[in-house]
């Protein structure tokens, strides 16, 4: 019951054949071997898996494949730039500690960049809002926060 | 998980032609739902419809009130400046479930046809005289949704049909509402209670002078500035979720509300009589107890919020204090 479907993942069109049961993180991690990209509840609770479908972020874990198609996807391994220039948020996680045990982290940036791709200044309510379907169980949060301001801050300038 | 097939219908025509050809199939929208039950192994269905491709309905249209499409996001409805406007109630109710990753696909149409006592649209939905519109083999229909809602997971659709959208009338420029999430957490929580009003007023005195009472900090004086200004509750909804099996309307107190000059008196009055329709159960997130005395707490509350934002002295759709 194999189909074929065609989408944008970070930046390269890839054609890929999917089950229709699968979710876009099955395809992601087990399929395409990207694992930056995390599974922590599968239900849509912790917002590990979150990715970047069509400028909105979203829990690939709910995902369903077959509506990938034509989308536009985006995982935390299409953040930093090809040569391996590190994002400013992902720069930011690193020196501002928000990072400790990492599970969370690639949902987390993920949701920052969702944020402040489109907003360039967010407010700190905007930023929690922005992270809150991501749970965290190490940092308790503060240190994220400020490492999304700072992300912000630079990529202003 | 068992293998199924994934249909991409564009037109509701073509999905309830396809379901109609099918066995042991379901709808699916933004499926933060469906895909969980899946996992659970909760639903085994050998084929779902999916209807996130059928433009028709996934608009908002406001003409003659508005009418929002089953399969319009969470995230889209909390944004839309005329729903925070007009129907406020619902932009509260979207903008609180769920996360915001759940917000970017969940659907209005999935959460009141998922039918949880705790549906976070579903109070707004009520208190704003919403129908469902139906489409089946056989046309088109619309029922309210209050009649809509039946039982935890159970909605009075036939096999075959689905919801296409919301209608909500207008309500004039004396109305105001507001919802109510009562969590423990602010984000991937289910509500310990809900409470939706919507509250449409006749003000004896100045408008520009209940807006200024909005100005007070203590709730009793805003009241009383409130009285004095002659500020009548002409036409009061109020509906409750996690109080009974179904998110449900309190009518005694709307009933009894009608006509009432607002008074300290007359809003505690309508908090008991709200609280004496619910009938909550103990659970983990709350007792039932707790849950009766925050009906009286929280109608209350609404029933400002409703009136502030009626008067203008608040855009805010998140309730800026805590009523």
């Amino acid at each position: 019951m194999k189909k074929e479907i065609t989408f944008t993942l970070n930046n390269e069109e890839v054609i890929v054949e999917v089950d229709p049961k699968w979710t876009l993180i099955h395809l992601l991690r087990e399929v395409l071997e990207l694992t930056g990209t995390k599974e922590g509840c599968g239900v849509g609770e912790c917002g590990a898996c979150t990715v970047i479908v069509d400028g909105e972020a979203v829990n690939s874990c709910l995902y369903p494949v077959m509506e990938v198609e034509g989308k536009t996807v985006a995982t935390i391994e299409g953040v930093a730039l090809p040569d391996g220039t590190l994002h400013p948020i992902q720069q930011a996680f690193i020196e501002n500690n928000g990072v400790q045990c990492g599970y969370c982290t690639s949902g987390m940036i993920m949701s920052a960049k969702a944020l402040l791709d489109k907003k360039s200044d967010p407010t700190e309510d905007e930023i929690r809002t922005g992270i809150s379907g991501n749970i965290c169980r190490c940092t308790g949060y503060v240190q994220i926060v400020e490492s999304i301001q700072l992300a912000a801050e630079r990529m202003k300038k | 998980m068992k293998a199924y097939d994934y249909h991409k219908p564009h037109t509701v025509k073509e999905a309830i032609d396809i379901m109609g050809g099918l066995e042991n199939a379901k709808y699916i929208a933004g499926g933060t739902d469906v895909m969980v039950l899946l996992r659970q192994g909760k639903i085994n269905p050998a084929n779902l419809v999916s209807l996130r491709n059928v433009a028709e309905i996934s608009r908002i249209d406001t003409q003659n009130g508005i009418r929002i499409g089953a399969g319009v996001t969470h995230t889209q409805i909390a944004n839309n400046e005329f729903i925070r406007e007009h129907y406020s109630a619902l932009a509260d109710g979207a903008g609180v479930v769920g996360s915001k990753q759940i917000r970017n696909v969940a659907t209005i149409g999935g959460n009141i046809c998922n039918a949880a006592p705790s549906a976070d649209t579903a109070c707004p939905l009520l208190v704003l005289d919403a129908e469902a519109v139906i489409a089946g083999k056989s046309g088109e229909r619309q029922v309210p949704v209050d009649d809509f809602i039946v039982g935890p997971s159970q909605v009075a659709l036939e096999k075959g049909e689905l919801v296409t959208g919301f209608v909500i009338p207008a309500f004039g420029d004396r109305t105001g509402s507001a919802y109510i999430k009562h969590a423990r957490r602010l984000a991937m929580d289910l509500p310990i209670l809900g409470i939706a009003v919507r509250a449409t007023v006749k003000i004896g005195g100045a408008q520009a002078a209940c807006r200024d009472a909005f100005k007070l900090t203590d709730v009793s004086d805003i009241v009383k500035r409130l009285e004095a200004e002659g500020l009548v509750l002409e036409d009061v909804r109020v509906a409750m979720s996690v109080v009974a099996p179904r998110p449900v309307r309190a009518r005694k107190a709307e009933e009894a509300a009608k006509g009432k000059t607002i008074s300290e008196k007359v809003l505690e009055e309508l908090g008991e009589i709200a609280a004496s329709e619910s009938k909550p159960r103990d659970s983990f997130r709350g007792e039932a107890w707790y849950r009766r005395d925050m009906v009286k707490v929280l109608t209350k509350r609404a029933l400002l919020k409703s009136i502030e934002r009626m008067t203008g002295a608040s855009s805010m759709v998140a309730p800026s204090r805590l009523w």
